[in-house]
């Protein structure tokens, strides 16, 4: 099996608040291949999108990273100057992020935000050089019209546009890991399509890793080789797509995958998993799932210990007491 | 963008002719009779009422209201506001001889208020809830707070009396008259003008700066690997500073406002000095003039806010 790409070992993020500390992220494990592509899936709240900033070193403050680390081609980023973290972010890992609407600079030409892309990280190419690169890479993820579409501004663009241009941006330096954070959850449900097949096209072209942040369990079994599962800041479940899809071990697991809606269901009859998300202020006590968990009953071991994650298979490990019962 | 300038000039006639109206009227209603301060008190005396009567006759004053303001108008759109009563020459040169030296005050005074303003607001907005932003603060509604003409006097006592730096009144000194002088004159009254914007000024850039600095494409840009410096200057920067124009503005009135009464403080031979000396005199006409003049003014402050903003905003379209 190839080395990991990347890999995160405990990581522990925290948010101080006026209500205390907000443990967003507390104990994430997570490997990444080359060229394989990882699914994130959990609620909000879950902690996916504050692992994935961390990755990238953009937690802002007064959130901080108190634990872990974090390797990536054998340097620990969490250890990385400010100046040696900026050579590989937009290089070696680029991101997408949720909401093209806002996070393009609404006064820069959308062609120049891309091109600062490209020159920060290639600080010799000249300015035609740059521009070209730039017209090739939107014409790759599809914006028609690239040279006039260079020079137009983000509230020229559609949604869609915009967020083809992101991936575009994402794009410009060849990343070996991209990281796209629910890339199609602003977008209407006829372009997420589109903007999916673009992500997996572009991704296949330049064969980079990438870890996929999603609520839409349909769009992991889409596109991703492996699967984690999130809940309360920590992965509950991880494992190959279809191993953990088959034969969920975690009961939180098994409650999302029954809560999609299907076809055959009949009108107004949607499967919720009971219960809300768990503040992160004051998780609870033992499995933090435990609260809302249909297996746990009273028993003990739910409510008193926090479950560490268990082999059930190969590369299949789940983070539950009475993961058997569940086979 | 020319139709939408067009028509906003077309409404901007109208709202001046409505001002023109007001003007008048409430300068006509002012007490005080222009004949008993334009003539002097010898021939008033030895002329009796007869004698004043005439007078009144001879320059139009019991002419009907409406007929008066007709003919006013119809002077004034020639370019003719009549004649100061005081000085017996005519509004306009006297007006426009006084232009030159307050919009010189003005200017500088935006230009000052703007070069500390944007540094400092910024540097609050960075380093947020650190000592040089409370400070900052501080001092920011400090210079608000306390009356320019207050810090006028204070700072003719400190830098021209007691430290002899800079001249404490006028626009030069007899005799000389060179640029240096002029700018050696006009280093406290500008400098005293800059601080009373600077303060909001900063206030606006800091709070501008730090919505602009939590946006997701300051997140983009660093994701791309951006420094520090060029998320500030070329991203967030430039995004706060455009509702900017708007503040300056809108501020510009208020401007003309403090350099009024700082004219006073330093006897700067502006528009202000004028002003306040002409109210006191009942020179309705040059009363009358000064107020069209801030009209004016007004007015194509905000026909140029607005046209600026589209020009530093791609997503505002004048039509």
């Amino acid at each position: 099996m190839d080395e990991p790409l990347l890999t995160i070992e405990d990581l522990a993020v925290r948010f101080p608040t006026e209500d205390g500390l907000v443990k967003a992220v507390d104990g994430v494990f997570l490997d990444v291949r080359p060229g394989e592509v990882v699914g994130v899936v959990g609620e909000s709240g879950s902690g996916k999108s504050v692992t994935a900033m961390s990755v990238l070193g953009l937690i802002k403050r007064p959130g901080r990273i108190t634990r872990g680390r974090i390797a990536f081609r054998g340097r620990n980023l969490l250890e990385l100057s400010p100046r040696a973290l900026r050579a590989v972010r937009g290089s070696e890992i680029a991101m997408v992020f949720q909401d093209p609407m806002t996070a393009l600079n609404p006064v820069v030409p959308v062609g120049r935000q891309i091109a600062e892309a490209v020159r920060l990280h290639r600080r010799g190419l000249g300015r035609g050089a740059v521009r070209d690169r730039v017209l090739a890479l939107l014409a790759s993820v599809g914006v028609p019209n690239p040279e006039a579409r260079y020079r137009q501004f983000p509230h020229e663009y559609s949604g869609g546009m915009r967020q083809r241009a992101m991936i575009a941006m994402a794009m410009a330096n060849e990343p070996a890991l991209l990281i796209a954070d629910e890339p199609t959850t602003a977008l209407d449900v006829t372009i997420q399509a589109q903007v999916l097949d673009l992500l997996r096209s572009a991704r296949e072209r330049s064969g980079a890793a990438a870890i996929l942040i999603t609520h839409d369990l349909g769009v992991i079994a889409e596109l991703a080789d492996r699967v984690a599962v999130m809940y309360a800041g920590r992965v509950v479940e991880t494992g190959d797509v279809h191993a953990v899809f088959d034969a969920p071990r975690h009961p939180y697991t098994r409650g999302l995958m029954a809560s999609r809606p299907r076809l055959e269901s009949s009108p107004g009859e949607l499967v919720a998993i009971p219960g809300s998300p768990p503040s992160l202020l004051a998780p609870p006590s033992g499995c933090p799932f435990h609260p809302r968990c249909p297996i746990a009953g009273d028993r003990e071991p739910c409510r008193t210990s926090r479950p560490e994650p268990a082999s059930v298979g190969a590369g299949h490990t789940t983070a539950c007491h009475f993961h058997e019962e569940l086979a | 963008m020319l139709t939408y300038v067009a028509r906003r000039l077309g409404v901007n006639v109208a709202v001046l002719l409505l001002i023109s109206i007001g003007v008048f009227l409430l300068v006509r209603a002012a007490p005080g009779d222009p004949v008993r301060m334009m003539v002097n008190p010898e021939q008033l005396a030895a002329g009796g009422p007869d004698f004043i009567a005439r007078k009144r006759a001879e320059l139009g004053l019991d002419d009907p209201v409406v007929v008066r303001y007709f003919i006013w108008l119809r002077d004034a759109l020639t370019g003719d506001l009549g004649y100061s009563f005081v000085s017996r020459r005519p509004v306009v040169a006297v007006l426009g001889e006084r232009i030159g030296p307050t919009v010189l005050l003005m200017g500088t005074a935006l230009l000052l208020g703007l070069l500390v303003a944007v540094p400092a607001g910024t540097l609050a907005a960075v380093r947020r809830n650190s000592a040089a932003d409370y400070v900052s603060a501080v001092v920011g509604l400090a210079v608000i707070s306390v009356p320019s003409f207050f810090l006028g006097i204070a700072a003719i006592y400190v830098f021209s009396l007691t430290l002899g730096w800079f001249p404490s009144s006028g626009m030069t000194t007899p005799g000389d008259g060179g640029g240096a002088d002029v700018l050696a004159h006009l280093v406290l009254p500008a400098a005293i003008l800059a601080l009373s914007i600077a303060g909001p000024f900063m206030r606006y850039v800091r709070g501008g700066l730090i919505a602009e600095l939590g946006a997701d494409y300051i997140r983009t840009a660093e994701a791309k690997g951006a420094g520090p410096p060029r998320v500030l200057l070329r991203h967030a920067l430039r995004n706060a500073l455009i509702p900017l124009i708007t503040i300056i503005m809108i501020y510009v009135p208020q401007l003309l406002a403090g350099a009024v009464a700082l004219e006073q403080v330093f006897a700067w031979p502006g528009m202000g000095q004028l002003a306040i000396s002409s109210i006191g005199q009942l020179d309705y006409p040059v009363v009358i003039g000064f107020a069209l003049f801030i009209a004016v003014l007004v007015l194509l402050c905000n026909l140029a806010a607005d046209v600026l903003y589209a020009l530093a905003d791609p997503r505002i379209s004048l039509r």
